[in-house]
């Protein structure tokens, strides 16, 4: 404790020396001249742990086991953020040269987020529409003559280990991203029509058909979405049997009307601000159908909401899954996918300390879906921003 | 006087960003203010107005950088001073007077509050002194009861009332220097003649320097003691207000002086016994509970322009939307071609819809951004005509040209990618393109620069002669009326006051509001403001005389 205010308190004071030493050194310059003290302290701050991030680093690739081992996944997650880091910005560059004056104009003013985020959502369709080509094993084949548990990067053939009972992971963290990733964006297609019909009919026609609608979703959302979700499985796991139908798609008709009232809120809130404006009130003075309204008038201006809250649906109906699964009500084994492979291999994580490679496996699974979601984030945020018009 | 001016700028240039360059806003332009002096900057919008008041402040917008130039205020250099002393002079020896005082004050405190910020952060005064103060500033302004206005929200209190109050906050540390933008623009006549007086007078009573960015000349003529006219960010010309006036040296600032000289001769009356395109008969209208209209009738002839003038809430929007149908009214009726039409839009026919078209104020709202100009226009050929492929492609060309833009090189356009003017053209095509009888004009040129109004006015002349098409024009703007209208219709509270032949109408003797609210329009004479206050007395002009009423 004592240490820790000696340190807040010592940088305190370098922080005072350095701007005064800007100050003296540049001849007073407006820059830390008009420099606050909160902003010098920040600047202290972040070299400190830049410092220290930098002494992890070399610590996790120290020759001692003991100590590389403690910061194993931290080193991991460095270099993870540097290679990431100069992969994105090799895209950028490669779209700012290659492609239409378009996509070359958009590339242009795309922060360094943003195209990682859409490298890494092409990497994710790619894996998710060819899966049967790229993974080297089935993902329900148990693989004759190799052992259960074998952990990651100690046999080249199996680079990712295998699982409890010998299947190959790398096949099955591919054909997870089918699975997973497929169903999540087959279920946000679903929820948006539904929702996205029904909102904006409630803000064209308003009167008592929003005003059921509203009141019907508002008893929806009152739900809390995930027991709900849950609640509705256990249901629907003893109906599947008996009609004959695959549980997956009762899981994907629940989470879609779920999700479709959040849909429902935005593309009213959006449709309504649209359906005030004078070409609307122009078109229908004309005498147009409520058809043309929604899709030529209405439609096409509510393009960059709408496809902001798309990405950032399909992340909450993701993990929405990924969350099922675990539980286990959600994708039914031996089907891969990442949320029942975090649950079913979740305890090697307590030998962390002494073999960080076979506590990888469950992170891997775990770590697909964050890196996933993060990616849509980044993409979501850069949209939101250039719809609405910000300047820096 | 002889000592150094107060604000001295010399050469400055002004950048923009957009998408990623630097353009250049405003270039090098000189301007020296003395102590007490009140210099008018006109110009057209994007002439770059805003940008140069804002930079003798030494202050700049988001996404502008000033690349060159000095700016010194009583000898302190604005751009090299440390942020410390910028404070220490912005809001205590400089104030602003933003144009819409509803939008910058916050609307949760009460205006007494954010009066006495100023004076008490800079330690001018404390509290109770401040606001002891702001209170005489409330009367010398002539707000009404100075006592008690601070104390409401800036909801509770009028436009122009607001618009008083922000000037009465800017003079709380009693600046050196106040910098206006457009403080009237967003007002009516006869409230805006009320701000403009008290104004004048706070100013000279304080010795206040002001510059007074506005694009009204008339405005312009009866405030400041020099003029500066603005183009495209350079500087056209400097001079006194009077030479200014009388006689201007440069081509553009002759053809700002001459644009309001376009008037329509005044055509015959229409013969008894003529059926009306469009008649307004015994028309009663509410919103929900709430009466708007009272027993509004009036005729509106084939090729004949009807101007319905009055202040904002006076009804005129409202009695356009009875006649569209947008809003059915509770009593009369509307007759088109002597048939009745069906009250509610929905249940009227496509022919009858497709008689009565509507150009709106705000073209920005009133053309989808996300369809093309082509688009636009070839719906409604479309829709009413049913014409497609080739044929409807040459009827949208046709009707471009006959707003006067080339089809080849705006049929692919976005709204987004025109000015404003041309918008206003499109959204006029689009009513064309329907080949109505009737057009609504619902404020046409309040948003666009004096010259550019003109260009639409004498448009909109052209078609009316060529299509024999009837026009509602509804505006505030007596200059308009005077250039287009054939009748006019007055309207106050709902009601129609006074209507007649437009010559007749510009005639005394008026009905007193009529009176009031022809006098209440600037004129480029700067005298006209003194001329005024001395015949009718400061009580008897703006919103105090309406309410004598």
């Amino acid at each position: 404790m004592i240490w820790f205010v000696a340190a807040l308190l010592g940088m305190a004071a370098i922080a005072w020396v350095f701007r005064f030493a800007g100050q003296t050194v540049t001849g007073n310059a407006p820059r830390f001249r008009d420099m606050p003290y909160g902003v010098a302290y920040g600047y202290v701050l972040g070299t400190v742990v830049v410092l220290w991030l930098a002494w992890a680093y070399m610590q996790g690739r120290s020759e001692d086991t003991a100590i590389a081992n403690k910061f194993f996944f931290l080193r991991i997650a460095i270099e993870g953020f540097i290679i990431f880091a100069i992969a994105a910005w090799l895209f950028r560059i490669l779209g700012r040269t290659v492609g239409t004056a378009w996509s070359r104009k958009m590339f242009r003013s795309m922060p360094l987020t943003a195209s990682f985020g859409i490298l890494t959502i092409l990497i994710y369709a790619v894996l998710t529409v060819f899966s049967g080509l790229i993974a080297p094993h089935g993902q329900e084949e148990i693989l004759q003559g190799v052992a259960a548990n074998v952990p990651a990067g100690t046999d080249p053939n199996y680079p990712f280990g295998t699982d409890q009972i010998g299947r190959d992971m790398l096949s099955r963290l591919i054909y997870g991203a089918q699975n997973t990733v497929g169903i999540a964006f087959l279920t946000t297609v679903l929820a948006f029509l539904l929702g996205g019909t029904l909102g904006f009919t409630a803000a064209v026609f308003g009167g008592w058909l929003d005003q059921i609608l509203s009141r019907a979703v508002d008893v929806l959302m009152a739900i809390p979405s995930l027991i709900f979700a849950l609640l509705l499985m256990t249901i629907a796991s003893v109906w599947a049997p008996q009609l004959g139908i695959p549980l997956t798609v009762f899981m994907i008709l629940i989470i879609a009307i779920i999700d479709s009232t959040r849909v429902f809120r935005l593309t009213r809130a959006v449709g309504q601000t649209i359906v005030v404006m004078d070409y609307i009130e122009a078109a229908k003075l004309r005498g147009e159908g409520h058809g043309y309204l929604v899709f030529k008038e209405i439609l096409p201006n509510a393009t960059a909401p709408l496809l902001a809250e798309f990405g950032l649906r399909f992340c909450f109906v993701f993990l929405t899954i990924a969350a099922l699964s675990f539980l286990g009500v959600g994708i039914q084994p031996p089907l891969a996918d990442w949320g029942t492979m975090v649950r079913d291999l979740g305890n090697l994580i307590a030998f962390a300390e002494y073999a960080p490679l076979a506590a990888s496996v469950p992170l891997l699974a775990a770590g697909a879906i964050a890196l996933l979601t993060v990616a849509v984030n980044f993409v979501v945020d850069w949209m939101l921003h250039k719809s609405s018009g910000l300047k820096e | 006087m002889s000592e150094e001016p107060l604000v001295k700028i010399r050469g400055i240039k002004l950048e923009g960003r957009s998408d990623e360059t630097w353009s250049p806003i405003i270039n090098g332009v000189d301007l020296t203010l003395a102590r007490g002096e009140v210099l008018g900057l006109i110009g057209e919008s994007g002439a770059g107005k805003s940008t140069l008041g804002l930079a003798a402040m030494g202050y700049t917008r988001d996404g502008v950088r000033i690349s060159e130039g000095t700016v010194e205020f009583d000898g302190i250099d604005l751009l090299s001073a440390s942020a410390a002393t910028k404070r220490d002079l912005l809001g205590k020896r400089i104030a602003y007077v933003a144009q819409s005082a509803a939008a910058s004050f916050n609307p949760a405190h009460k205006l007494i509050d954010q009066h006495i910020e100023g004076p008490v952060q800079h330690g001018v005064n404390d509290r109770s002194a401040s606001e002891e103060d702001g209170i005489e500033l409330y009367r010398k302004l002539r707000l009404p009861n100075p006592e008690e206005i601070g104390f409401r929200y800036p909801h509770q209190v009028s436009g122009g009332q607001l618009q008083r109050a922000m000037t009465a906050m800017a003079m709380s540390c009693r600046p050196d220097l106040i910098i206006f933008d457009e403080p009237t623009t967003a007002l009516d006549v006869t409230t805006q003649i009320e701000v403009l007086a008290s104004i004048r007078d706070i100013v000279e009573q304080y010795n206040t320097a002001a510059i007074y960015i506005t694009h009204d000349l008339a405005v312009v003529a009866q405030m400041a003691d020099r003029i500066k006219v603005l183009l495209k960010g350079d500087e056209v010309e400097t001079a006194d207000t009077r030479t200014m006036l009388s006689a201007p040296t440069q081509e553009y600032t002759k053809s700002l002086w001459a644009v309001r000289s376009f008037e329509r001769p005044q055509k015959p009356a229409v013969a008894t016994g003529a059926v009306p395109v469009i008649s307004v008969q015994n028309v009663d209208a509410a919103y929900g509970k709430v009466p708007v209209l009272y027993d509004v009738s009036f005729d509106m002839h084939s090729g004949r322009t009807v101007a319905v003038v009055g202040e904002s809430g006076s009804g005129k929007s409202t009695t356009a939307r009875c006649i569209t149908g947008l809003l059915p009214p509770t009593a009369g009726q509307i007759m088109l071609d002597g048939e009745a039409l069906p009250p509610d839009y929905r249940k009227r026919s496509k022919d009858q819809l497709r008689q009565v078209q509507m150009i709106y104020q705000m073209a920005d709202t009133a053309l989808n951004p996300r369809m093309s100009i082509g688009q636009i226009i070839a719906r409604p050929v479309q829709f009413y005509l049913g014409l497609t492929g080739a044929e409807k492609r040459k009827r949208v060309d046709a009707l471009l040209e006959q707003i006067e833009l080339e089809p080849t090189e705006y049929y692919n356009r976005l709204p987004s990618e025109l000015s404003g003017g041309q918008k206003q053209r499109i959204g006029i095509a689009r009513a064309l393109a329907a080949e109505p009888k009737f057009i609504i004009c619902d404020e046409v040129t309040s948003a666009l620069d004096q010259l550019v109004a003109e260009g639409i006015l004498r448009l909109l002349a052209r078609l009316q002669d060529q299509l024999s098409l009837s026009y509602m024009f509804i505006t505030h703007d007596l200059a308009t009326v005077k250039a287009i209208a054939d009748e006019v219709v007055v309207m106050k509270d709902g009601r129609v006051i006074e209507q007649g032949q437009k010559d007749e109408m510009f005639r005394p003797p008026h009905h007193a509001y009529t009176d009031l609210l022809l006098s209440s329009v600037p004129e480029m004479d700067p005298d006209w403001l003194t001329n005024l206050l001395a015949e009718r007395g400061v009580d008897n002009i703006g919103d105090a005389a309406v309410d004598k009423m």
